[in-house]
């Protein structure tokens, strides 16, 4: 039977208190933007009866009374950052605020440029409305709706054109659960001007604690032949959900790298939406999910060849245990004159339980007919040739099947191409599976 | 260059050209007011006068259906004007069916003439062996052969409305088993207004010694065609079926909903292969057959084979999901398919593999084919339920475009919930080469015909799974639904 079309959600939740006023309040556009966005968003959640969200239903989420973090900075608990032994520039955001005394942003690598989005706002909104106005903006996202509705802060990251920035740019997330349900929708932007290259760390963390909904939205551009290598890692709580959308726009051979290792929170969803604008633009979109207990996750990829001779491949593999769900739509549109579209794509899955489940679409779409396009997709346990040649050389089943699942996901890990944001990745996998991911 | 700018033109050239198969036979209709209401399934019952239990259960569907106006599905790939259904005919049989023809001679000449020019006259086909005809012309079979032969051996090879009155402990039991009255919009429809259709019995442990036929025609200006086809394997036995489709030119779209329910039983086999070549509708896409068809089967027993096999060259949009339920242990299911679609067709197509036994394995084969302004989507699912111990699924989907206005998509779910099953889907979307065109270029064959041979060789693998006589003649389809397009 097909589920609802939308949820009714009230956020924030009736009795959360008096609104927090959010940053340009009184700023024309930015008034006129939120009205019509929270317009959207008092629709609700989107439904499973949307084909967009037909595996992953958020009627989890609408049962929770989520109000926005308070003003002051939070002190409750905190989990460690994970990329603690990454030096360079770091942004950290408490609950979706920006923390300027936590944040390493004082010595920044010339010809980049770090605000937060609150301070921004603050300072020049006119600036700010080449950047997040329009409703246009929101596209149809239900979500998306949420952030533009809601966004307290975030931040802006532009670099100028033609520099090549060695250090990476953490962006840090943490979550400091309170005692009611916090959602927070920060927003970010960033603007690569033409040739230059940045590598953006993105970590989402936090303990267990009460429900966290963190709903972040970012949108990218990348000028010409501009190089973005973006990680994240999300490590949230077993009370958090995490809704994410990523929005990149590529220009004329500019190449977008996405590396996503996905383990936490009880539901995510990251959501990538990469337009290829410019000839010569090329996406790699690696990830890789593990996930136990009843944890949900989803990864939404849409990769839209809009122009000719464009490059795009995308990997997803993922690890499933006890009765978790994974989610894998992966679509790939070739518009009528993008020939010589070259797109392919992968999904893998490896169910280590009875219980778990995957559920994978991946999608052509596809209007030119000079293009080379593939995708694939493979689901089930590991094989059982692999585990008796292990098992053959004296290891016991518990180590060989650890052996399988840690090469079959670092595989994705060894594309990130900073050593130390990897080894972090790598030492995660590594982690994960310690914590009885192998029967 | 040359050759995509030869495609391009040739398309257009193609767009000139006349649906081949496009007449229409005058024969006086007997059919029932435009409309749907409960009258009008009264009257469809009465007419085919049939027991109370299958009024009972068209009058259910209808009541559901009404419930169902906003379940028009419309998550396809396809677009076309909203349908009035209540100005469609849910009844026409040719005239002469209260004095049902006792042998060929006494079928009405027109209709003869008709299949003669389908190439199909029955007086030949008797004598082919191997070939038994249920002709359906517009909603009532007219003719049905060698059914002594077959009634030797116990099969029962009729109409369903024959069945209903022959058979009916039968036709009761199976009847919505597969493809329940509630089951979709258009199932729904079926249920309410079908009007004939082939049912088949095969009893335990016989081979079916011949392929059996139906073709379909329709006919009868603006007359939904509702069949519903039956057939069942009991234990043991084997049957391979045959439909194939072609109609007469028509200026306003005609609905055609289709429901097919195939249920076989322990160590049974049942070959379903369809040729469906209805009017495309003329170059700008006007008049063609809308055609929303409900194919499933149920492999109920253990060790059950079902194997579907499709060539769709025609109807101005197509909406078909032959499944398989793979209930018992070790059964199989296949799709094998190529989808053609030309000028402003669109076909939205594909299968539904639900794996709930142990050990069930299924195999999907899809070959879509896309040219002049038409769109061609394969769209599947696969479901592996928890209980599919070692289940086995492999799809292999692809698309080939020929010019640049068409577009081919591919959408394939997979829900696997058991980790022994193995589940991989594969798809690619290429053009036919230059390289590959010149080839055959330069040894002498004509660009038409090059076309016609790679084509066929991209869809070998599908057309080798069709009986032999079938096989020849979707050859020749392939390549007349190409014909002009690419250079």
């Amino acid at each position: 039977m097909p589920g609802p079309r939308t949820i009714p959600f009230d956020y924030p939740a009736p009795g959360a208190g008096p609104a927090v006023a959010l940053p340009g309040a009184g700023t024309p556009w930015l008034d006129a933007l939120r009205a019509d966005a929270r317009g959207l968003s008092a629709n609700g959640l989107p439904g499973t009866r949307m084909e967009a969200w037909k595996y992953t239903s958020l009627a989890p989420l609408a049962e929770l009374d989520f109000s926005p973090p308070p003003a002051h900075e939070a002190e409750a608990s905190e989990s460690a950052d994970p990329f603690d032994a990454v030096a360079g520039p770091c942004a950290v955001f408490v609950n979706g605020r920006f923390s300027a005394a936590r944040s390493r942003l004082d010595s920044l690598p010339a010809g980049l440029r770090v605000t937060g989005l609150a301070q921004a706002l603050a300072d020049d909104p006119a600036g700010v409305e080449g950047l997040i106005g329009g409703t246009g903006a929101l596209n149809g996202e239900p979500l998306a709706a949420f952030n533009a509705a809601f966004a307290a802060d975030g931040c802006i990251v532009e670099t100028a054109e033609g520099v090549e920035i060695e250090e990476p740019l953490r962006l840090r997330f943490a979550a400091s659960p309170g005692v009611a349900p916090l959602a927070w929708h920060p927003r970010v932007v960033v603007r690569l001007g033409a040739g230059s290259r940045l590598t953006l760390v993105e970590g989402h963390d936090g303990p267990a604690g009460a429900a966290t909904w963190s709903n972040p939205l970012a949108d990218i551009a990348l000028g010409g032949d501009a190089t973005l290598s973006h990680v994240k890692l999300q490590v949230e709580g077993p009370d958090a959900y995490h809704t994410a959308l990523t929005r990149a726009a590529l220009a004329g051979g500019a190449r977008y790298e996405s590396h996503l290792l996905a383990l936490g929170a009880r539901l995510a969803r990251h959501e990538i939406h990469v337009r290829l604008e410019g000839e010569g633009a090329a996406c790699w979109l690696g990830g890789g999910y593990m996930a136990r207990g009843s944890q949900h996750v989803d990864n939404t990829t849409v990769i839209d060849h809009a122009v000719p001779n464009c490059e795009s491949r995308e990997v997803y593999k993922g690890v499933l245990d006890d009765t978790a769900r994974g989610v894998f739509q992966g679509k790939i549109i070739v518009r009528k004159d993008a020939q010589k579209t070259d797109g392919h794509q992968l999904n893998r899955t490896l169910l280590l339980s009875r219980k778990a489940e995957i559920d994978t679409k991946p999608e052509l779409e596809i209007y030119a007919d000079d293009v080379k396009c593939s995708h694939g997709a493979t689901a089930g346990e590991p094989e059982a040739e692999q585990l008796f040649y292990l098992r053959s050389r004296g290891l016991d089943h518990r180590t060989a099947l650890a052996l399988i699942v840690e090469g079959f996901m670092c595989d994705m890990m060894e594309e990130v191409p900073h050593e130390g944001v990897r080894a972090v990745l790598i030492e995660r996998v590594a982690a994960w599976i310690d914590g009885g991911g192998c029967p | 260059m040359s050759a995509q700018h030869d495609a391009a033109q040739a398309v257009e050239s193609y767009a000139g050209e006349r649906y081949k198969y496009g007449f229409v036979t005058d024969v006086e209709a007997d059919s029932a007011p435009p409309g749907l209401d409960h009258d009008t399934i009264r009257f469809i019952s009465a007419k085919k006068g049939e027991p109370e239990w299958l009024l009972a259960w068209r009058i259910k569907a209808f009541e559901r259906w009404l419930q169902m106006e906003d379940e028009e599905p419309t998550w396809a790939k396809l677009h076309y004007p909203p349908i009035d259904y209540q100005d469609a005919c849910y009844y026409s049989a040719p005239k002469s069916d209260a004095d049902r023809p006792k042998s060929l001679d006494e079928v009405d000449p027109e209709l003869l003439k008709t299949y003669e020019k389908l190439g199909i006259p029955l007086q030949e086909q008797e004598m082919l062996a191997g070939v038994a005809v249920d002709a359906v012309f517009d909603s009532v079979s007219v003719a049905t052969t060698f059914k002594d032969k077959l009634a030797e051996m116990g099969i029962i090879f009729c109409s369903i409305s024959e069945a209903v009155k022959e058979h009916p402990a039968l036709v009761q039991r199976y009847l919505g088993s597969v493809v329940p009255y509630s089951d979709n919009f258009f199932a729904t429809l079926n249920s309410a207004v079908f009007t004939d259709g082939s049912f088949v019995y095969v009893p335990k442990g016989v081979r079916c010694p011949m392929e059996l036929s139906t073709y379909f025609r329709i006919n009868a200006a603006n007359t939904g065609q509702f069949e519903r086809t039956l057939i069942i394997a009991d234990e043991g036995s084997y049957v391979s079926y045959l439909e194939g489709c072609t109609a007469p030119m028509r200026d306003e779209n005609q609905l055609h909903a289709a429901v097919v329910e195939l249920v076989a039983l322990d160590d049974a086999e049942i070959k379903y292969s369809t040729v469906q070549n209805w009017y495309p509708g003329d170059a700008e896409g006007r008049g063609g057959i809308y055609n929303f068809v409900t194919k499933r089967g149920a492999c109920r027993g253990a060790n059950a084979k079902i194997s579907w096999t499709q060539v769709e060259t025609g109807s101005a949009i197509t909406w078909k999901y032959p499944s398989c339920i793979l209930q018992g242990d070790n059964s199989v299911g296949e799709f094998y398919s190529i989808a053609i679609t030309n000028n402003r067709q669109q076909a939205d197509t594909g299968t539904k593999m639900i794996h709930i036994g142990r050990n069930t394995r299924s195999r999907i084969v899809s070959k879509g084919i896309a040219a002049g302004r038409s769109d061609s989507t394969y769209r599947g699912l696969v479901r592996v339920q928890p209980k599919a111990e070692g289940a086995r699924n492999h799809t292999q989907c692809d698309s080939l475009l020929i010019g640049d206005t068409c577009g081919a998509h591919t959408v394939p779910y997979i829900e696997s919930r058991n980790p022994t099953a193995r589940v991989e889907h594969e798809a690619t979307t290429s053009k036919i080469s230059e390289d590959q065109l010149f080839y055959c270029r330069q040894r002498g064959i004509e660009e038409e015909d090059a076309v016609a041979l790679i084509v066929n060789g991209f869809c070998r693998e599908v057309l080798q799974e069709l009986p032999m006589e079938f096989a020849v003649e979707a050859q020749k389809l392939v390549a007349i639904s190409l014909e002009g397009s690419v250079g």
